[in-house]
């Protein structure tokens, strides 16, 4: 096991209280605007795919250190090193030493409205019949994966029932490790809190749910 | 690579730029130099996510739903159509799922694993929706979340919790306040915040003066 996640939080015990904050509040920093357009303009020359650059966020070793930008920079910062797009000595100084490696594309200012409008829809063409239908029970696989998986650890192993069935879509396992698209059966799986969280805590009268790819699901009779 | 932006103890002093807004002017200045982005289209993007792009889109889908029977039906039939006919589509709502809150049952989204969220209708997601204290209580303690933003439900209410696990985007239907019986949909709007379309409040009640209108 050399792939290790620091981003999957769901159900982890020690954080304290969720701070509210106004509705117009969108950045704390002036640089953080500028990131999150850098990021979105390298995203868009298809240097990579959003799998992989969520692989790439959630590696990072000091991820729970860094403000949610400093993640976003550091990744894409990584994902271009790698690339040999930039050098270190280049991201040092701000200044161009090395040639340019070519991108399949550039986003100019006139086409942001209409790539954003488009994005990046997932689902496609179904590989075969679906496996599951809504109301079967299903069981999650033990998903401690080498590799970037969208199957967080609090379901891991749980027992659930499929609520709706969303077509095929890219699964996101292959895609982040450049294996290509694989799409797969994608599903609604719905959990009662009991399953999930046992009798430790005062109940909630709560269920929660996922969207899992067929492949992290077996039938539970 | 330090701590936590530390800028806030300087963010009265404009004369010295930190260590972040170096790095980030020095990556923007490289690429630039390559010929791999077009800053004016970094301007684009801000502008539209400053501007453009956030949760007045969604407050319309929801007005719409209050006062239009077909529609909501539509959108909960088909909210990436419904959602789409209003002219919000693209960008990490490609996929969109709408849910509607009732008395028996309150909806509330997260994405425990990073911080996917409806761009098209809601704009970029607030610091709190990507944190770990909501990432990680969200789907456990949903009551606890809740009362951090002083919402408190009847016991009797189920919480359903949604984990955006995959590309699919949820939009949360609050329910409509009492007392906006002949409300226009662009008044209804206004009482439509981010965090009722999130599920960690309620639509807004109207103020006395205006339901006595």
């Amino acid at each position: 096991m050399s792939y290790v996640t620091h981003a999957d939080l769901g159900g982890q015990p020690g954080y304290g209280p969720v701070t509210p904050e106004p509705e117009g509040e969108l950045f704390h920093a002036g640089w953080e605007p500028r990131a999150l357009a850098l990021t979105l303009a390298m995203g868009a020359t298809g240097s990579w795919n959003i799998d992989a650059s969520r692989a790439m966020r959630e590696t990072l070793p000091n991820y729970r250190n860094l403000s949610y930008y400093q993640i976003w920079l550091g990744a894409l910062e990584q994902l271009m090193l790698q690339r040999g797009q930039v050098f270190a000595d280049e991201v040092a100084t701000g200044e161009m030493r090395h040639a340019a490696a070519p991108v399949p594309r550039v986003l100019h200012a006139q086409n942001v409205p209409v790539v954003l409008a488009k994005g990046s829809p997932t689902e496609r063409a179904a590989p075969g019949p679906a496996r599951f239908a809504v109301g079967q029970a299903v069981r999650m696989h033990i998903g401690k994966a080498d590799y970037h998986t969208r199957l967080p650890g609090y379901v891991w192993g749980k027992r659930g029932t499929i609520e709706h069935v969303h077509g095929a879509h890219v699964f996101a396992d292959a895609n982040a490790q450049g294996l290509g698209e694989q799409p797969q059966w994608l599903y609604t799986v719905v959990f009662e809190e009991a399953e999930l969280w046992g009798d430790a805590l005062p109940r909630q009268n709560l269920s929660v749910s996922v969207d899992a790819w067929e492949s992290y699901l077996q039938a539970a009779p | 690579m330090t701590g936590p932006d530390h800028s806030h103890d300087h963010s009265h002093d404009h004369s010295e730029l930190g260590e972040m807004d170096l790095r980030v002017r020095a990556l923007e200045s490289v690429l630039t130099q390559k010929g791999y982005i077009d800053p004016a289209a970094l301007d684009a993007l801000i502008d539209t996510y400053q501007t453009r792009i956030g949760p007045r889109n969604g407050a319309r889908v929801v007005a719409r739903a209050w006062v239009d029977q077909t529609f909501h039906d539509w959108l909960m039939a088909d909210a990436t159509a419904a959602i789409a006919s209003l002219g919000y589509t693209g960008r990490q709502g490609e996929h969109m799922v709408a849910v509607q809150n009732t008395d028996e049952q309150h909806h509330m989204v997260v994405c425990t694993l990073c911080s996917c969220y409806p761009w098209p209708v809601l704009g970029l997601p607030p610091t709190w929706y990507k944190s770990a204290p909501y990432r990680s209580r969200a789907v456990k303690d949903p009551r606890g979340v809740l009362a951090d933003f002083g919402t408190v439900l009847p016991e009797t209410t189920r919480i359903r919790v949604w984990d955006s696990t995959a590309e699919v985007r949820y939009l949360v239907i609050p329910q409509r306040p009492a007392g906006t019986e002949g409300w226009s949909e662009d008044e209804l709007a206004t009482l439509v915040s981010r965090d009722s379309m999130i599920g960690t409040r309620h639509a807004d009640a109207p103020a006395a003066a205006r339901s006595a209108a």
